[in-house]
């Protein structure tokens, strides 16, 4: 409980973009997609499109060779921006860019070992300066991430942790502990990607973290339709969508379409989020 | 001269800064319920004497350690023995720690199990336990090495295994774990991953290196009865590396034995041409620590993190990642690495059928092919023994281009 405040008074840009969810009583929208694909300035376009339609996280995927998390679309969307030469530190770069254009929070999201073979603390120093937020590594849990917790925070960005359905109670505490800016349940056991419902286990789990925690929770993995959103109203402080708005930009025939068509999905999506209420609301 | 070694990994999984457990949330519980059932059975006497039968009567253990006559008096050097792993049921050393790891699924309640495979070997040896365990067996495969080893597919499929190719990445072994592990976090909570090697996170390379210790236990007793004494030398092709810890574990206590693991070298020295992790010294480029598969090991990467592509002509040793228990004994200079290249391994093949009448696997040729250049430079009371992994049937397609 006591982690959550400190975050709170931090002031992360993360932190401050839940604080005032929280006073309007809207759910957040948190929006995925793989840096790079298919080009680095084409993901500029997509991250301020999204930013505009109202997503009020965003996760910047670095890619990595081997996705073990990920499912087929976000598999497919990292081969495509390896191919096109993306780099992290490349991704760093259009952090930079980015900042300049949005104060939209931006989360890097990666696996380990490209940030290790940059150094965690030339990497937290860059990531840092050049205007991220937050970091998520999907191959490092608070047991293994002492090193790395402590380089991320020595340049003030937010370390976000994952929780999953097989999480004990003690896990979700050791979890809640070492996040800060939010932390990231993942809905149901499998890989990243789209599926048609929601675990039936997801009320159950939310409510389990929540005992855990006073930070915001964001649930991903199998989100995209607005009814998926709008189900986690009262159970979730955001709804993460990933593969839904990669798919997007695979299907779409040109860049500038493929961003008027994350824009118009992130609004459909931040629209049932907003119709959908947060625990806070419930609670209070 | 025996010193007591400290036994690695420590309670995190560690060998020194080597091994831990990098993966996403959602396996650690099950990694931690694998970790305490492992660590039960050990202690289980009812367990061991299971598999003891096991390896017995089923698999066919001991394995023999033979004097190869020809190939020491051909080589005119060290005195060479040869532990035939190859005359396993299934025909490699892969079915100790399929065993060892279907007992403990059955232990657990778990009612199917995956696994990786490159060249096959441990695909056909999981296949094997499951029907002799009935368990259901799906086992994942890089298209490439579907097509580089069918005849191992042909027999998973009559084991009754479910074979799925895997056509992402390099469509070779680190994509079929890839794939196993993304079908793991799916069905986490039925299924066992019967992976087969000492990689991945903890606690499978301490665990998959016991169920093989078995191998040098045996050698040891075994040289101790024929030559009065422990071997000056033992060498050992490493893919992920399970055989040759098999094989060194017994006889790390003993300063006097050195270690020799053998690497792919491919079909040259820069990066994507081999499978040279630890071979550096060598001219073999690409090789840093790094995070692949759950476990912290010298990688071939590129300069900013991403997994390099490999190349061996035989699919079980081409994998970008070496055990962590290998890159910890590597930099304490308890063992030593080298690599051979393709042909080097094929010429080894054909050297050991003529002189031995033994066919041996192109993994296990890559162990031969070094020795094929040290052992005349040895003195000639000195005794090696080489671990004859496995068994080159499955290797036929491939070595027919050779003949």
């Amino acid at each position: 409980m006591t982690q959550s405040a400190t975050s709170m008074t931090n002031e992360s840009r993360i932190s401050r973009r839940f604080a005032e969810l929280r006073k309007s009583g809207e759910m957040g929208l948190v929006a995925y997609i793989t840096a790079g694909d298919p080009s680095l300035e084409a993901t500029e376009q997509f991250v301020l499109a999204m930013a505009g339609a109202g997503a009020d996280v965003i996760e910047l995927g670095v890619p990595f060779s081997d996705p073990v998390a990920d499912g087929p679309v976000i598999q497919r969307a990292s081969e495509r921006a390896l191919r096109a030469g993306t780099t992290l530190a490349g991704v760093l770069s259009l952090v930079k860019s980015l900042r300049a254009k949005t104060e939209v929070p931006l989360v890097l999201f990666s696996y380990f070992n490209p940030v290790l073979q940059m150094g965690l603390e030339k990497f937290a120093e860059e990531a840092s300066v050049a205007g991220a937020d937050g970091v998520l590594i999907t191959d490092v849990t608070p047991d293994e991430g002492a090193e790395y917790r402590q380089a991320m925070s020595l340049h003030g960005l937010d370390t976000i942790f994952l929780a999953a359905p097989t999480s004990t109670d003690e896990r979700l505490a050791l979890i809640a502990e070492a996040s800060r800016g939010f932390l990231y349940l993942i809905s149901r056991t499998g890989v990243t990607g789209a599926k048609d419902q929601l675990a039936d286990e997801l009320p159950a789990l939310a409510r389990r973290v929540r005992r855990v925690t006073s930070l915001p929770i964001a649930v991903g993995f199998g989100i995209s339709l607005p009814g998926h959103v709008s189900v986690l109203g009262g159970l979730a402080d955001a709804a993460v969508v990933g593969s839904a708005l990669v798919e997007e930009i695979e299907r779409a025939a040109s860049v500038p379409a493929a961003a008027e068509a994350l824009a118009a999905r992130v609004k459909l999506l931040k629209g049932a989020a907003v119709a959908g209420m947060s625990q806070r609301e419930l609670q209070g | 001269m025996t010193t007591a070694p400290q036994i690695w990994p420590d309670a995190k999984g560690r060998f020194g800064p080597y091994g831990g457990r990098y993966v996403p949330e959602t396996l650690v519980a099950p990694l931690e319920e694998l970790e305490h059932a492992y660590a039960e059975a050990r202690r289980d006497p009812k367990f061991q004497k299971e598999l003891d039968f096991l390896l017995k009567n089923f698999a066919g253990r001991p394995t023999p350690l033979q004097f190869a006559s020809r190939l020491t008096e051909h080589l005119g050097g060290a005195r060479i023995y040869i532990k035939r792993e190859d005359l396993l049921h299934t025909g490699a050393h892969k079915i100790n720690n399929c065993l060892g790891q279907g007992l403990l699924a059955v232990r657990m309640g778990k009612k199917r199990i995956i696994a990786e495979t490159g060249a096959g070997q441990h695909g056909v040896a999981t296949a094997t336990v499951a029907a002799r365990l009935g368990l259901e067996c799906v086992v994942y495969m890089g298209a490439e090495d579907m097509e580089r080893q069918r005849l191992n597919v042909f027999r998973m499929r009559l084991l009754g295994a479910e074979v799925v190719g895997v056509n992402s990445g390099t469509r070779t072994l680190k994509d079929a774990i890839n794939e196993a592990m993304r079908d793991w976090v799916t069905n986490v909570r039925s299924t066992h991953y019967l992976l087969g090697s000492v990689l991945g996170a903890h606690p499978y390379p301490m665990m998959v290196r016991d169920f093989h210790r078995v191998i040098g236990l045996e050698a040891r007793d075994q040289i101790l009865n024929v030559e009065g004494r422990l071997p000056d030398l033992l060498v050992a092709c490493v893919g992920g590396g399970s055989n040759a810890i098999g094989l060194f574990h017994a006889f790390l206590g003993h300063a006097g034995v050195k270690l020799l693991g053998v690497e792919a070298g491919g079909r040259g020295h820069a990066l994507g041409e081999h499978a040279a992790r630890m071979a550096a010294a060598a001219g073999y480029s690409g090789a840093r620590p790094g995070v692949l598969q759950g476990t912290y090991s010298y990688v071939l990467q590129t300069p900013d993190g991403q997994i390099a592509t490999t190349h061996s002509v035989s699919a079980g040793l081409d994998y970008p990642a070496i055990g962590p228990e290998h890159a910890w004994l590597a930099d304490k200079h308890r063992a030593m690495y080298t690599a051979v290249s393709d042909d080097a391994a094929v010429a080894a093949a054909r050297t050991l059928a003529r002189l031995e009448g033994i066919i041996p696997a192109l993994e296990s040729a890559h162990a031969l092919a070094e020795l094929i250049v040290r052992a005349p430079k040895m003195p000639r009371d000195s005794v090696v023994i080489l671990n004859l992994s496995g068994r080159g049937d499955k290797d036929m397609e491939i070595l027919a281009r050779y003949i």
